[in-house]
């Protein structure tokens, strides 16, 4: 009891130093569960992530995989490229729940596997496009002056050209390949981080609480990370959380139009550009790995749009 | 400051943003490439002599800051170099496919503006009742559906199941394009007053303009929505109510004209949604505009129309944008007393 007895202190001495801090977090759960739209979001995708992490178990066969034949109740399968014209373009079956591709190949799980890409496209795009700017925009907006004045004339410039399409310049520059979609992805992205991190530190920068923690003789690290970035929180998230969906869309775009994965992979935006010249006699080619998209983009939105409502007490009625 | 002095400050501000626009242009082009003279030569089947040739051309064995001023002054004259897919200059290429992206963009926008707006009103003060619903879905779904698949699933829909509009093209099969005036296949067919093509070229539109302006109507209707109502809760909309003043006055002659402030803005942006759509909706419904173009060269890596077209769109969607805020300090004089 000895042994346990401090913990519970400690724990009780964090709780009342956060109380108001914790109070808040639970209104704003309460509320969150009270938006149906937002637990729909939720809801789509932690879906998806279940199957992205379990792919192996609930798909019926490894994308890369085309199954051969069936001996005596055993499925034998052969990793190979060549058309099995027995099983291709069927329609959607008991056993190929959303059809087979002009490979032969199931599409419910390629979709499945499709998942682990998009979703590995989306967080790295996000996480890095994030950690970009929050360092840049964190030190124009702290600094001020001249650092400020030439780092946002540069994200201007960024923004004066349209996202898809700068990106699909620097994938082409780079050649067609995901980890090259990225890093155009990124290239496109900071500049949104950027401004963001800037007007939340803008905003906090003259308050008398990070007055005091400099007059004190805090560091400027140390305020920034401590005292200015946990203000930026809930409008990085909200913005993390649309993002995520955002991602999604034009590396989908961008792969549709030749860029991405190489032909074969499972990837949905691939899916559907090779799926395209066969949509009059197999319309589950595209709509299948379409509709998917359309899942995890909306969990985003859902999901991004409730956390706005939430966090912004302007909004909350 | 007056509003001419507005327009001459953020003229000025153009040049800035259009040099450092090139920049990034040429850093796509000459710097990102591992081996650019290969990149512009048409890429990993590219012939040594081809190589060779490009590398002279565009100076690429002299210093960066060297290549830039050759790169500048050749983008001043617009001469963004040959196409290798269509063997002869990108600019021409370009300036062929403009009208019909310009065409199609235009009746993007004719059609979700306007819905945008009406939408983003009703579903305001009709808050939380079914119609306000209804707008909501169509919003958050103009912002989830890859425009691609939309496309495709339209045209399987209403070209294919139930055949009532074409599924690709800007014209019906063996039509000849009307006279070329603007380039604006609807605009020439009303000047030569050739009704056929007129039919023609509208009912070819419907398709892809929707797709094309179906995001943009999304993001219009939720902002028209959210701006509609947070003007309908300030202190003036209820002086208004109370000294009697009906709820259509209220609405259309003291709410909507700040409602849409915000709208104008956002139009601007939701431009360069549109110009990067067309590269998409262009290639899906074969709609022999600058997107298709630009969609065919990143496959065939004729690098040169793919930064060409880059630029291009650039420069209009920094155009869009001025025009916007040129607008915007005329409907809401705070602008340019803010001193820009």
């Amino acid at each position: 009891m000895d042994r346990i007895l401090p913990h519970f202190k400690a724990l009780d001495d964090f709780l009342k130093k956060h109380e108001s801090k914790i109070k808040d977090l639970k209104f704003m759960g309460h509320l969150f569960r009270k938006s149906l739209l937002s637990m729909i979001g939720l809801l789509l995708i932690l879906i998806m992530i279940f199957l992205a992490l379990f792919a192996p178990l609930i798909a019926s066969q490894h994308p890369s995989y085309v199954k051969v034949s069936t001996e005596q109740g055993t499925t034998v399968t052969e990793e190979r490229w060549d058309i099995d014209f027995d099983q291709k373009l069927l329609p959607p079956s008991g056993e190929h729940l959303f059809g087979t591709d002009d490979y032969g190949r199931d599409i419910f799980s390629m979709v499945i596997y499709g998942s682990q890409t998009s979703f590995r496209i989306s967080i790295i795009v996000v996480a890095v496009s994030t950690l970009i700017g929050i360092i840049l925009g964190g030190i124009a907006g702290y600094f001020g002056g001249i650092i400020d004045e030439i780092l946002m004339r540069i994200t201007d410039i960024f923004l004066a050209i349209p996202y898809l399409i700068l990106a699909m310049a620097v994938a082409a520059a780079l050649g067609r390949s995901i980890d090259h979609i990225m890093e155009a992805l990124i290239i496109v992205w900071w500049p949104t981080y950027a401004r963001l991190m800037r007007g939340q530190v803008l905003a906090v920068r003259e308050q008398q609480y990070v007055e005091a923690a400099r007059s004190i003789g805090a560091s400027n690290p140390r305020i920034l990370i401590r005292h200015i970035l946990p203000n930026a929180f809930s409008p990085l998230l909200v913005e993390i959380t649309l993002d995520l969906g955002a991602v999604l869309l034009v590396a989908a775009g961008l792969s549709f139009i030749g860029l991405g994965a190489s032909p074969g992979t499972a990837e949905w935006g691939l899916m559907i550009s090779s799926g395209r010249i066969h949509m009059l006699h197999a319309w589950w080619y595209v709509t299948f790995p379409g509709l998917a998209i359309l899942f995890v983009v909306l969990g985003f939105n859902l999901l991004g749009d409730g956390l706005r409502d939430i966090t912004d007490p302007k909004l909350r009625r | 400051m007056k509003t001419w002095e507005f327009i001459v400050r953020r003229l000025l501000l153009l040049i800035p943003v259009l040099i450092g626009v090139t920049i990034i242009t040429f850093t796509v082009s000459h710097v990102i490439p591992s081996d650019p003279a290969r990149a512009f030569a048409g890429g990993p089947k590219a012939q040594p002599d081809v190589i060779e040739r490009i590398t002279k051309e565009l100076h690429l064995d002299e210093p960066i800051w060297m290549q830039y001023f050759y790169y500048l002054n050749d983008i001043i004259h617009f001469n963004l170099g040959k196409s290798y897919l269509e063997s002869r200059p990108v600019s021409d290429s370009l300036s062929q496919y403009f009208p019909a992206t310009f065409e199609l963009t235009i009746f993007a926008m004719f059609f979700a503006i306007p819905l945008g707006i009406v939408g983003g009103i009703i579903s305001a003060i009709r808050r939380n009742k079914l119609s306000d619903h209804i707008t909501r879905i169509i919003a958050i779904a103009g912002y989830s559906l890859p425009i691609f698949w939309l496309a495709l699933m339209l045209q399987y829909s209403f070209a294919y199941q139930i055949p009532i509009l074409p599924l690709e093209g800007r014209l019906g099969i063996g039509m000849d394009a009307p006279s070329s005036i603007t380039g604006l296949y609807v605009i020439d067919s009303i000047l030569t007053g050739n009704l056929e093509t007129l039919g023609s070229s509208l009912y070819h539109i419907i398709l892809p303009a929707f797709t094309l302006g179906f995001a943009t109507l999304a993001l219009i209707l939720r902002m028209t929505r959210s701006s509609m109502l947070e003007v309908m809760g300030m202190d003036y909309i209820r002086t208004g109510r109370a000294k009697g003043l009906s709820e259509r006055s209220i609405i259309f002659k003291h709410a909507l004209r700040n409602a849409l402030i915000p709208t104008i803005t956002v139009t601007g942006l939701a431009f360069g949604g549109l110009l990067g759509g067309a590269v998409l909706t262009e290639t899906i419904f074969n709609w022999p505009g600058m997107g298709r173009f630009a969609a065919a060269a990143v496959l065939g890596f004729d690098f040169n129309a793919v930064m060409g077209f880059t630029i291009l769109i650039a420069i209009i969607y920094v155009s869009a944008n001025l025009i916007v805020d040129i607008l915007y300090a005329v409907v809401d004089p705070r602008v340019k007393l803010g001193g820009g």
